[in-house]
């Protein structure tokens, strides 16, 4: 698509340069109606189905402010160890473009809600303390989908379609300050910071940030100075990324630009970039020069906020523990390993683990069905693990049958199969698909007498003392008895015979 | 009895209909056929409802004899500035952009004017987007005063004023920016007020300067237009800028009409040059049979009500450029140069282009210049800081007297397309109505008489502290009391425009 940039190798970039990085991310909102009217902030309705004259922006319309999303906006702030402002006004950020139903959107520019906070981020041991500059409340526009066309942009577009449902649902605007003294790790802190702010968020209960459906997006913004110089280098700003891989992606190519854009005497254009998931380039969009005038000013239609003293710390004392020292805290008790907690939190297990633990199982046995099948299946269904259709409590009781020898791993997988196909609980699947294992000597007998009659030449090298070669008779019988078999009776049972 | 009925004041039909005396629907098709009978000379209204209006005439009858309780206006015709949103009725703001736009929501007015049994004639002309002081800047053609057919009926509510002048409509509601309830109301010859800002909801009127805009009352009597504001009046959880307040007891201060001990303050920098010498002399003799009537009148300086013009059109200009913006074509209303070959932008821009016209080009273009980048500063935070001091001089002089009182115009209404051409020269209509807009606090022009020089009608102004309303009504209703004494009857029977 766009013509091949120059780029330098990463590490070769790194010698010469030192990166600043900076992120704005917004965030919706999970509140039940929009800013500033009573429509629903469902995600996925008919287009157009959530609309009313107040988020359509109708001549005569007027905006109220919802209570609850300046108290998650603070609850934001509060959890970014903000400053929360005393009294600030909304302003209005004006330009046009047709999925903005009033031509403007309502923001705040010089009185943001919360300000000067901090996130700490942990990369290969180290941690980075990511200043933040401001948390600010606005109102998501609506939706274009540019038909026709190459780029699925307005240019180039035989005719675009809007939905209004996503306009005024409101939106949190987190910014960082720039970020300094990552070197090499600017890639990896970067998707750190953005992946230890949505699990933040999610445990703020504000918002269900998910990245896929546009709930959380990021802006990245990269520049490059020598590694001598006194000041930063001019910065770019990457719009729209989209994931957390892509956040990494997208620092790294821009140092790799950068440098090469460096390294040939040019200067790096201040201006805004666009992402492309598939390669995982950059493409330059507007530059500083056509940036648009948007006229801020404060937004006379609505009241200036001036939350007070005692509603502000009586949301600081409803604040839940944040992620970091709650990992820390299950680490320690569940006892595993800095690689297994990760590996939790990336597939998003950690509560459901946390339940199940809770509901009986042992730590191990709860981390392993998680990541194991279930994490499986939920790849293969395409869902995540806490949409599939199975409850911790479930998977705790699958794994209290295999403790009690009523199930073997293989079952165990089949009931899970069971039970995520809707057939019920545990034992009731158990129950219907005659799941249990079968030790009881009598019902083995019968099938492990076959099996050394069906294989004399096996049951001979028994005989004469190659124990090893049991592990043939030990399948068929299982096989026979379809895996219900307890293998290690099993085992035993043909030793007897054949001793 | 036809002719008798739009005769009658507001209060004597919502009587009259209380009693049995006279059906609604009779006093509703007196004023449809008196609208039939001169509205092509008034041009007072730009849609007439006669449908609706007899439908709305026959549920209060019905009511009545059902017993069941009427509102205090009940049944008394009404004209509606046509910035009001009405779902069964277009709403143009007389502009072309909105030709034909029928709004899918009542406005808050509206909707308590229909639950009070007030019957809607029709919706009125008005200056496009309430931007002027004549009506001439209207898409459809200017109103005419019946004092003087070839005069302007002030504006920007001045299809409403003349409406109520030509015993088209007992009452009219009009919204006031910078004067145009006032204006309109005393050039016609009638009583006109401009609510304290908040006091009336601006939910579905179709903004033109959000911070200044309030809706109003217009009517041929002081107590009619007190009768209206209480109607049209009180918090609406829809308007954030709402005030959450009682209404003040405007009805009450209507016929109370008593200003023995109440202290006058007479604005010092409304004389002088540029005040026609009829309006000043009226004035004068007005201002003394107040203090005949037990008021104490001294002389307050307001130094910076000087520079309350320019600041109005600094700050009502750089709202509307924002406000205005939604009118792209987009959504409703009209849509110019869409030919499949137009970008979106190309698309808006010949709409805008199209639809609005010159007056409202001119202000969007001074606005949008005083909110730029750069000049901001200079011009809109300038301007606040005046408002600022208005407020303050508004402050100081309501230490010293209970109500401020000023001609409400320089001069009589002007021929039309006298000062069509000299913006500056239309401007200065609004030099004494501006200030109480900028201080959001409450007003009342009230006729004092006719100039000698061209025998039309001059108003006085009231002006009071936020929410001091009804002190207004007090010295308005006092002094009409007085000079209809003086005069034999109502300023408005020496019209002969229509005769």
């Amino acid at each position: 698509m766009a013509q091949t940039a120059q780029l330098v190798p990463y590490d070769e970039a790194l010698g010469r340069y030192e990166p600043v990085i900076g992120l704005e991310t917004h965030v919706e909102l999970g509140t039940r109606t929009k800013m500033f009217c009573g429509c629903p902030t469902t995600f996925g309705l008919e287009p157009n189905s959530a609309v009313c004259p107040v988020c359509l922006g109708l001549p005569g319309s007027l905006p109220v402010a919802n209570r609850a999303s300046i108290e998650y906006t603070i609850r934001i702030g509060l959890a970014l160890n903000c400053s929360i402002a005393t009294w600030c006004r909304f302003a209005r950020k004006n330009y046009f473009y047709p999925d903005m139903p009033k031509d403007f959107q309502i923001s705040q520019y010089d009185e943001p809600l919360c300000t000067d906070g901090w996130l700490d981020v942990a990369v290969e041991g180290q941690t980075f303390r990511v200043g933040i500059e401001r948390v600010h409340l606005e109102e998501d526009t609506g939706k274009s989908l540019h038909m026709g066309g190459a780029t699925g942009r307005i240019h180039g577009a035989d005719y675009s379609l809007v939905d209004y449902n996503r306009a005024g649902i409101p939106l949190v605007e987190v910014v960082t300050k720039p970020v300094t003294g990552t070197g090499a790790l600017a890639p990896a802190v970067a998707r750190a910071y953005v992946t230890e702010l949505r699990d933040l968020l999610r445990s703020l209960n504000v918002s269900d940030v998910r990245m896929e459906e546009g709930s959380l997006r990021c802006d990245v913004n990269t520049s490059l100075a020598p590694r001598d110089a006194s000041e930063w280098g001019t910065r770019t700003e990457t719009k729209n990324v989209n994931s957390l891989r892509s956040v990494e992606r997208a620092v790294r190519f821009e140092i790799e630009r950068q440098a090469a854009v460096l390294d040939a005497g040019r200067k790096v254009v201040q201006e805004t970039r666009h992402f492309h998931e598939e390669d995982g380039t950059t493409a330059a969009g507007r530059s500083k020069e056509e940036a648009q005038d948007y006229r801020y000013f404060p937004e006379p239609d609505l009241v200036p906020v001036a939350p007070d003293a005692g509603w502000v710390e009586q949301i600081r004392a409803s604040l839940p523990e944040v992620p970091a020292a709650r990992r820390a805290r299950l680490q320690a008790d569940w006892g595993l390993s800095e690689l297994d907690m990760t590996a939790l939190r990336n597939a998003g297990a950690l509560d459901l683990v946390e339940a199940t633990i809770a509901a009986g199982a042992p730590a191990a046995e709860a981390r392993k069905w998680w990541l194991g099948e279930l994490a499986r299946h939920a790849n293969e269904t395409g869902t995540e693990l806490s949409a599939l259709p199975i409850t911790p409590a479930q998977v705790a009781r699958v794994s209290a049958l295999v403790q009690s020898g009523t199930l073997n791993d293989k079952l165990a997988r089949q009931v899970l199969d069971g039970v995520l196909a809707g057939e019920g609980d545990p034992d009731a699947v158990v129950e219907a698909r005659g799941l249990a294992v079968v030790s009881d000597d009598s019902a083995l007998t019968e099938a492990v007498d076959a099996a050394i009659a069906a294989d004399p030449d096996v049951a001979a090298k028994i005989r004469d003392g190659k124990t090893a070669a049991a592990g043939a008779l030990v399948g068929a019988v299982m096989k026979t008895t379809r895996g219900r078999a307890d293998a290690t009776r099993v085992r035993e049972l043909i030793l007897e015979r054949l001793s | 009895m036809t002719a008798e009925l739009t005769q009658l004041t507001a209060a004597e039909i919502a009587a009259a209909v209380a009693a049995g005396e006279v059906s609604a629907v009779e006093v509703t098709q007196a004023h449809l056929d008196r609208i039939v009978e001169v509205d092509a000379d008034v041009h007072a209204f730009l849609h007439v409802a006669g449908i609706g209006a007899i439908a709305a005439a026959e549920d209060v009858d019905r009511k009545r004899a059902a017993g069941e309780p009427l509102g205090p206006l009940a049944g008394v015709p009404l004209a509606l500035k046509d910035v009001m949103a009405t779902a069964d009725m277009p709403t143009t703001c007389g502009s072309k952009i909105l030709q034909g736009w029928r709004p899918p929501y009542d406005a808050t007015v509206t909707r308590r004017l229909r639950d009070a049994g007030v019957v809607i004639l029709g919706k009125t002309n008005m200056d496009e987007f309430a931007m002027g002081s004549s009506t001439e800047n209207s898409a459809y053609g200017p109103s005419h005063n019946p004092w003087d057919l070839s005069r302007i009926p002030g504006g920007s509510s001045g299809g409403s004023s003349a409406a109520v002048a030509a015993y088209e409509a007992p009452l009219a509601i009009g919204t006031d920016t910078g004067g145009s309830i006032r204006q309109p109301a005393a050039v016609c010859g009638i009583v006109g007020t401009k609510p304290t800002y908040g006091g009336s909801s601006r939910y579905g009127l179709v903004a033109f300067a959000s911070s200044l805009d309030t809706p109003g009352p217009l009517a041929r009597t002081v107590l009619d237009a007190a009768l209206l504001h209480e109607v049209m009046s009180g918090h609406d959880p829809c308007d954030s800028t709402s005030v959450d307040a009682p209404v003040p007891p405007v009805v009450a201060a209507a016929r109370q009409a008593d200003v023995a001990g109440l202290r006058i303050g007479v604005v010092a920098e409304f004389s002088g040059d540029g005040y026609q010498a009829g309006v000043q002399a009226r004035f004068t003799e007005a201002v003394d049979l107040l203090e005949s009537l037990g008021a104490k009148v001294v002389e307050v300086s307001c130094p910076h009500f000087t520079y309350a013009l320019p600041a109005y059109y600094l700050i009502a200009p750089s709202e509307c450029s924002s406000n205005l913006a939604r009118f792209d074509g987009m959504r409703y209303g009209l849509r110019t140069g869409d030919d499949g070959t137009r970008s979106a932008d190309e698309v808006m821009s010949l709409t805008r282009a199209a639809g609005f016209g010159p007056e409202v080009k001119r202000r969007i273009m001074l606005g949008t210049y005083a909110l730029s980048s750069g000049y901001y500063d200079a011009y809109y935070g300038k301007a606040q800081q005046v408002r600022t001091l208005i407020c303050q001089d508004f402050d100081a002089a309501f230490e010293q007297v209970d109500v401020l009182v000023s001609p409400t115009t320089p001069t009589t209404a002007f021929a039309i397309g006298e000062r069509a051409d000299d913006p500056m020269a239309m401007y200065l209509a609004d030099l004494c109505t501006i200030p109480s807009d900028l201080a959001g606090n409450a007003a009342i022009s009230v006729p004092c008489g006719l100039a000698p020089e061209d025998g039309l009608p001059v108003g006085l102004q009231v002006m009071a502290p936020a929410l001091a309303d009804d002190r207004t009504y007090r010295v308005a209703g006092a002094l009409e009391a007085a000079l209809q004494q003086r005069w034999g009857g109502p300023l408005l029977a020496q019209a002969k425009g229509l005769a």
